[in-house]
């Protein structure tokens, strides 16, 4: 661990559409040898499994240090985002321009409210 | 007593108790160490916790900023998110990873680390004027609307660096809360089951090494008894020899041999 998040140096991101502009605009973008890409476009039709299958792909990579993910598309996959539990890379939900944050379904402020309310 | 709770196997010896009570000690030492190390890091903790709460909310107030910078990008501009998902090829806006050591936990702390894109057009630099612009865009709302564009990286910029410090200090609160996890589960461990293990065991070995010396003082009570019994008993019958000793020193000239035939002749007599 104290090893590996040094080469950790990319942002990768989950979003509508609007986010993933926003934050390519900032420079977040990239595109690998292997035609990989570091976000992915989240519309209404995409399937879970299509979110799924980002999310195990960009946790799993080992050149991502931060992980964005809207929290309504985070909402859809809630199961895994909940199970998700390791340091690196950090998993951060974000609100996105249709869907206000709501910090009481952050899975990490849950935990957050649950440690203050012991 | 001895025999109530699990006790180390070893055999009730002076040597076994020493070693015991040294391990007891030890034992001991390492529960108050590992309680202040948990201790340091709950505080530390704490800290973060409130820092991590505080930070959510401002990201809130950030992305809801960044979101309206872009609603006026998509306003005058029109949809670029096509012309912009194309051009992305190499990421300006990258992340370096430092590390803190809290009571010796490595902790990693993010930091914004920009880099200078290999940008296709790099002839024509519209935004070169800004400090961090990505030459990948430069292109984009060339047409109308590179103003808001601008503010709208910029401004994404900005809540990029806020998400950037809340990952690191995100990242710390689940590293911690993992260390302190592990770190109660140890002084719990010592605390309840290796400390009551060593004491039961000394409880036993001093237990034990009171029912040898009891053994071994009954013993040498017993021994001490048959003793007086046999000396009594040998007392008794060199009384009864006495006398036959004297009547054998009465007629010495009749017999020259050892008191064995006196006797006999004793018995012989009567």
């Amino acid at each position: 661990m104290t090893t590996s998040f040094k080469d950790r140096n990319l942002i990768a991101v989950i979003g509508d559409e609007d986010s993933i502009t926003g934050l390519l605009l900032a420079g977040i973008g990239q595109i690998n040898e292997n035609q990989k890409k570091n976000f992915l476009v989240v519309d209404s039709k995409t399937q879970v499994a299509t979110i799924e299958g980002a999310f195990q792909e960009f946790t799993e990579r080992k050149d991502i240090a931060i992980l964005l993910i809207n929290q309504h598309i985070a909402e859809r996959i809630r199961p895994t985002v909940d199970k998700y539990q390791q340091a690196f890379p950090a998993l951060l939900e974000i609100p996105s321009k249709d869907h206000p944050y709501d910090p009481s379904k952050d899975s990490i402020l849950k935990r957050v409210q649950k440690l203050f309310g012991e | 007593m001895s025999g109530t709770g699990a006790r180390e196997n070893v055999f009730a010896t002076r040597m076994a108790l020493t070693n015991t009570k040294l391990r007891l000690k030890g034992a001991q030492t390492g529960h108050s160490l590992l309680a202040k190390k948990r201790d340091a890091l709950t505080t530390r903790f704490r800290a973060i916790l409130r820092k991590v709460d505080e930070a959510k909310r401002k990201m809130g107030r950030v992305m809801q900023l960044a979101s309206f910078s872009m609603a006026e990008v998509t306003y005058t501009t029109g949809d670029i998110a096509y012309l912009v998902q194309e051009q992305a090829k190499l990421a300006t806006f990258r992340v370096k990873a430092k590390q803190e050591n809290v009571s010796g936990v490595v902790l990693p702390a993010f930091e914004v680390d920009r880099v200078a894109g290999s940008g296709m057009f790099l002839s024509r630099r519209t935004f070169s004027s800004q400090a961090y612009t990505c030459p990948d865009f430069n292109l984009t709302g060339l047409g109308r609307g590179g103003q808001q564009i601008m503010k709208a990286k910029e401004v994404y910029a900005k809540a990029l660096e806020t998400l950037v410090e809340l990952a690191s200090l995100q990242t710390a609160f689940t590293i911690l809360d993992e260390v302190i996890r592990a770190t109660n589960r140890r002084v719990n461990a010592i605390e309840h089951v290796v400390m009551p293990r060593l004491d039961n065991t000394i409880k036993y070995i001093l237990s034990e090494l009171d029912e040898m010396d009891r053994e071994e003082f009954f013993r040498l009570k017993k021994v001490q008894g048959k003793k007086k019994r046999d000396n009594a008993a040998r007392d008794a019958n060199l009384e009864e020899h006495q006398p036959s000793a004297i009547d054998n020193a009465i007629g010495p000239e009749e017999t020259g041999s050892v008191d064995l035939l006196s006797s006999k002749d004793d018995d012989v007599i009567f």
